[in-house]
């Protein structure tokens, strides 16, 4: 009866000029759970909080390394980033064989971007459902970069995407001068916090759910810069941060699964 | 009926007549080039301590005719890296045309505001050491395609540490690097004197920019005194951490050709 007749495919306009199909994809985005990125003068961090589908079974990894110097957080369709950081492996390994040098961040972003874009613009195709955040260190030091179902790429100081991450992003907003001169450690206790604020009522960061990954610039003994690899940190490797930044005024916890409201 | 294996699954000659090869192609395969037209001699190259100094004719002979006498062999990529090229010169200006567009797509990667204004090449631009990767895939594939293109090159540049580059693609795609290189009769002639000169990178690292590019200009008079291909007027290039030096007109200075007297046994004498 109110069907939209306007969200079939992705090449036909609303009467508003709105591309629904987009529109749906940026949503999917929003279902996935929250990742948050940020970029200091020498090194990005990505933090990440991993979901399980049940109690038994694992946690989905949401931090995937693409090349030494690059690394992806994703939120969303857990496929369709699969389709996305497969190209970026096989782009940056070509790179690496053409001319033996890292690919530059930016140029691999706007790949993906344009690969995006296209995806939008043809009858019979749809949009990606996923989001990235793109980390990686360059030549021109380290980058952080946001990646949308739209096939937009922008680069950021720091940024949140997932569900409930307009709370991370506040945090971000707030503290956002800090960031530029961070050391390694409290950009990654920057990130947990921002992760944190993010969260549904009566969960917390674990050691299960957590994940973190550094890339950045080290300077080495002779003065010239060198790559710090992209890392994920995982389980126990976490443990530590966690603690660093745990709540002093931990509220009384509740009866735990099954109360969540907002399990995004 | 004609039972020989050449005949299955063709049209009977008995019943449709001979068939007709006047609608075959009659140009045969496609013919690469099986040798270089119109070529340039020797292209030499030797590191110092803060770059590379490379030096190149400017004639591209036809045969053994010195056909065209203002050819620049030499060209600079990205105010970065030279390349000189030994070889045919069509496939020198296809390499040329080539390395415009890579040029160019490497510009558009750059945000303007990180370019420096002293017209040196902003971080994370292709490097010399990066280029020479580049044109060695571009040379092995052309080979594989059975269509090399006739050239032996020199890229010469700074590395990503910013150290002194200097490496040789040919025809093949074989590369190799040392701290003197010369291509052509250069390997021959001139690469004895420029070891003289350097012959670990040791030696290359404590010599001047002024001692290299003697040792260039000598070279350059040698090969011009005992290669029948060369010509008196040459490039020759330097490339630093500030940027290339390239100098297109230059003719050999002091030239002695008393030697010549003493050369027996071919030409007008008698004794």
């Amino acid at each position: 009866m109110f069907r939209n007749n306007y969200d079939n495919d992705s090449v036909t306009f609303s009467p508003q000029g709105r591309i629904f199909q987009v529109e749906y994809a940026a949503e999917a985005v929003k279902q996935g759970s929250v990742v948050v990125g940020i970029a200091s003068k020498t090194h990005v961090v990505l933090v990440a909080i991993k979901r399980n589908a049940e109690e038994l079974s694992s946690y989905q990894k949401k931090l995937f390394q693409i090349d030494e110097h690059v690394g992806i957080a994703i939120a969303g369709l857990t496929s369709d980033a699969r389709v996305l950081s497969n190209f970026m492996k096989q782009q940056c390994l070509g790179h690496r064989l053409t001319y033996g040098r890292n690919m530059p961040v930016r140029s691999l972003v706007d790949m993906i971007g344009s690969k995006a874009q296209i995806n939008t613009q043809h009858y019979g195709k749809r949009p990606y459902g996923v989001g990235l955040l793109v980390a990686g260190a360059d030549e021109n030091g380290p980058h952080l970069f946001e990646f949308q179902p739209s096939g937009m790429t922008e680069e950021m100081v720091a940024f949140a995407i997932g569900a409930r991450s307009q709370m991370a992003r506040t945090y971000l907003e707030k503290n956002l001068d800090a960031f530029a001169n961070c050391g390694r450690e409290e950009l990654v206790r920057h990130g947990l916090k921002a992760l944190k604020e993010s969260l549904v009522q009566d969960k917390e960061l674990t050691v299960e759910n957590t994940s973190v990954a550094i890339v950045g610039v080290a300077k080495a003994k002779d003065g010239t810069t060198k790559t710090e690899p992209f890392k994920v940190f995982d389980g126990q490797d976490v443990n530590a941060w966690i603690e660093s930044v745990a709540d002093d005024k931990e509220p009384a916890a509740g009866e735990g699964e099954g109360m969540d409201v907002d399990d995004a | 009926m004609d039972h020989r294996p050449q005949a299955w699954g063709r049209p009977r000659d008995d019943v449709y007549g001979a068939y007709d090869a006047s609608y075959l192609q009659t140009s045969g395969p496609k013919n690469a080039t099986q040798s270089p037209v119109v070529t340039g001699t020797s292209v030499i190259a030797l590191k110092f301590k803060d770059g590379v100094v490379m030096a190149a004719d400017n004639l591209a002979s036809y045969g053994s005719l010195a056909r065209f006498t203002d050819v620049k062999r030499l060209r600079v990529f990205l105010d970065s890296s030279i390349i000189g090229f030994g070889g045919d010169v069509s496939d020198m200006q296809y390499l040329d045309r080539h390395l415009n567009e890579l040029a160019i797509d490497e510009a558009y990667d750059n945000d303007p505001s990180t370019v420096p204004s002293d017209g040196t090449s902003p971080p994370g631009t292709l490097n010399a050491a990066n280029l020479h990767k580049y044109l060695q895939k571009l040379m092995y594939k052309r080979r594989n395609d059975f269509d090399p293109l006739w050239n032996q090159l020199l890229v010469a540049g700074l590395d990503a540490d910013a150290k002194p580059y200097l490496a040789s693609i040919d025809l093949r795609g074989t590369t190799f690097t040392s701290p003197t290189l010369a291509t052509g009769f250069g390997s021959a002639l001139a690469q004895p004197i420029m070891r003289r000169y350097a012959s670990t990178e040791e030696q290359a690292a404590s010599r001047t920019r002024e001692e290299a590019i003697e040792v260039a200009k000598e070279c350059m008079k040698v090969l011009y005194y005992r290669d029948a291909r060369s010509l008196d007027r040459y490039s020759i290039a330097v490339v630093t951490k500030e940027g290339v030096e390239l100098k297109q007109d230059e003719l050999l200075e002091r030239q002695s050709w008393a030697f010549a007297e003493r050369i027996r046994g071919y030409g007008t004498q008698t004794v």
